[in-house]
């Protein structure tokens, strides 16, 4: 008598049951020691959100059609460090009253652009010579092809005389 | 599809037969815990080495979070377990399995003791599991202090202060031990070193010898 070939009405062997009893045992106890280290991992995932407003300048500082520079501190928090971020935006007033607040970073490679240029275009970015206008829109044919990132604005804050910024987006070509 | 990729691979590399030669090994029935159940105490070293793999792999990911600096180390720490998702499961993982290697290791000791099985022809691997032991009393010492808390430092400044008591050359061994003439900055990430480079290399090292051995051997017989 051959037990290995010894089977039940499935048919399945004594060996194939000893190999799914002891492949399950051990995959169930792999993953019990696996399972807690992925969301560990991916924990910092549920960190990246929207920031909230921060207070960066007053209603009536902007003149209409000149984009105005504007620094404003962030309360940063990276893990275990806390600190305070200097950031700055473009901020235009535009015709109809509404702001435009764009970030200074090159959406090419990441430069700081520098404006108040002459002429059509006010931005220029040292680091390849993208040019950008007031409105933060490319030149044709410039390294860069995306408008300059912009800050959301809080409404409610407007409506009180107050420019606060948030979470930097990203505009279409 | 997982048997036809691994047929396309044994056709090639013929892998069967190596991994034959690993898992298909004889169990005598006395150590077979289903033939007599205070056969068990076979099981001791297997087990030591299952909760040291689950070391290497908290620790792994422990590593992402941890920094060996005496500002930042407690603050990451605390992170992991104040904020990280399950971090205080992973670090638990870590803090309970450490005080479990020492605990099944040495249960494991004591089955090799009393069963005699250090005997010839396996005295060289009893004398690993020495080295082994030692190693892993090394990883206790050094992750012990990495939390850099209060507890860890005191109790490594003990530890330090005993090496120092060895004659003529204590007051030496401390110093290369602590990296300076006080704990601190060096301190930190010497032990940092040991405990994720230097001892998991050799602990590896060791491990493969200790297995080596076994299986080339094989079980010592029923008492």
């Amino acid at each position: 008598m051959n037990d290995n070939n010894q089977k039940d009405k499935e048919g399945l062997s004594r060996r194939q049951f000893l190999t799914y009893a002891l492949g399950g045992t051990g995959a169930f106890m792999a993953a019990a020691i696996t399972m807690p280290m992925i969301p560990f991992t991916v924990d910092p995932l549920r960190r990246v959100g929207a920031g909230n407003f921060v207070e960066a300048a007053k209603v009536s500082d902007f003149e209409v059609g000149v984009p105005k520079k504007v620094e404003f501190t962030v309360h940063k928090k990276d893990g275990w460090v806390e600190s305070d971020v200097k950031l700055s935006a473009w901020v235009l007033k535009k015709q109809d009253g509404t702001f435009l607040a764009m970030s200074p970073i090159c959406t090419h490679l990441g430069c700081q652009v520098n404006g108040g240029k002459e002429g059509d275009y006010f931005f220029h970015c040292p680091c390849h010579d993208s040019f950008f206008t007031k409105d933060g829109v490319p030149k044709p044919g410039v390294p860069a092809t995306r408008p300059l990132d912009t800050y959301a604005i809080d409404e409610n804050a407007l409506k009180e005389g107050k420019l606060a910024l948030g979470a930097i987006s990203q505009r279409k070509a | 599809m997982l048997k036809k990729t691994y047929d396309w691979i044994d056709e090639r590399l013929g892998v069967t037969p190596i991994w034959r030669d690993i898992a298909d090994h004889e169990v005598p029935a006395h150590v077979n815990p289903a033939n007599k159940m205070s056969a068990f105490i076979y099981c001791f070293g297997g087990l030591t080495f299952l909760i040291i793999t689950t070391q290497i792999i908290s620790g792994m990911f422990l590593a992402m979070y941890y920094v060996p600096d005496i500002v930042n180390a407690y603050n990451s720490v605390k992170y992991i377990t104040d904020e990280v998702l399950l971090g205080q499961i992973v670090r638990g993982m870590h803090f309970w399995g450490a005080s479990l290697v020492i605990i099944m290791m040495f249960l494991h000791m004591l089955r090799v003791f009393f069963t005699g099985s250090y005997k010839a022809p396996r005295e060289l691997n009893w004398v690993v599991g020495v080295l082994i032991f030692m190693v892993v009393m090394g990883f206790g010492f050094t992750g012990y202090l990495l939390p850099w808390d209060q507890k860890a430092y005191w109790a490594t400044q003990v530890g330090a202060n005993i090496a120092a008591s060895v004659p003529v050359v204590g007051p030496y061994i401390r110093i290369l031990l602590v990296g300076g003439a006080d704990l601190g900055a060096l301190t930190l990430t010497r032990f940092f070193a040991i405990h994720v480079f230097f001892l998991p290399a050799a602990l590896l090292v060791l491990l493969g010898l200790h297995f080596f051995m076994i299986r080339k051997q094989g079980i010592s017989g029923p008492l």
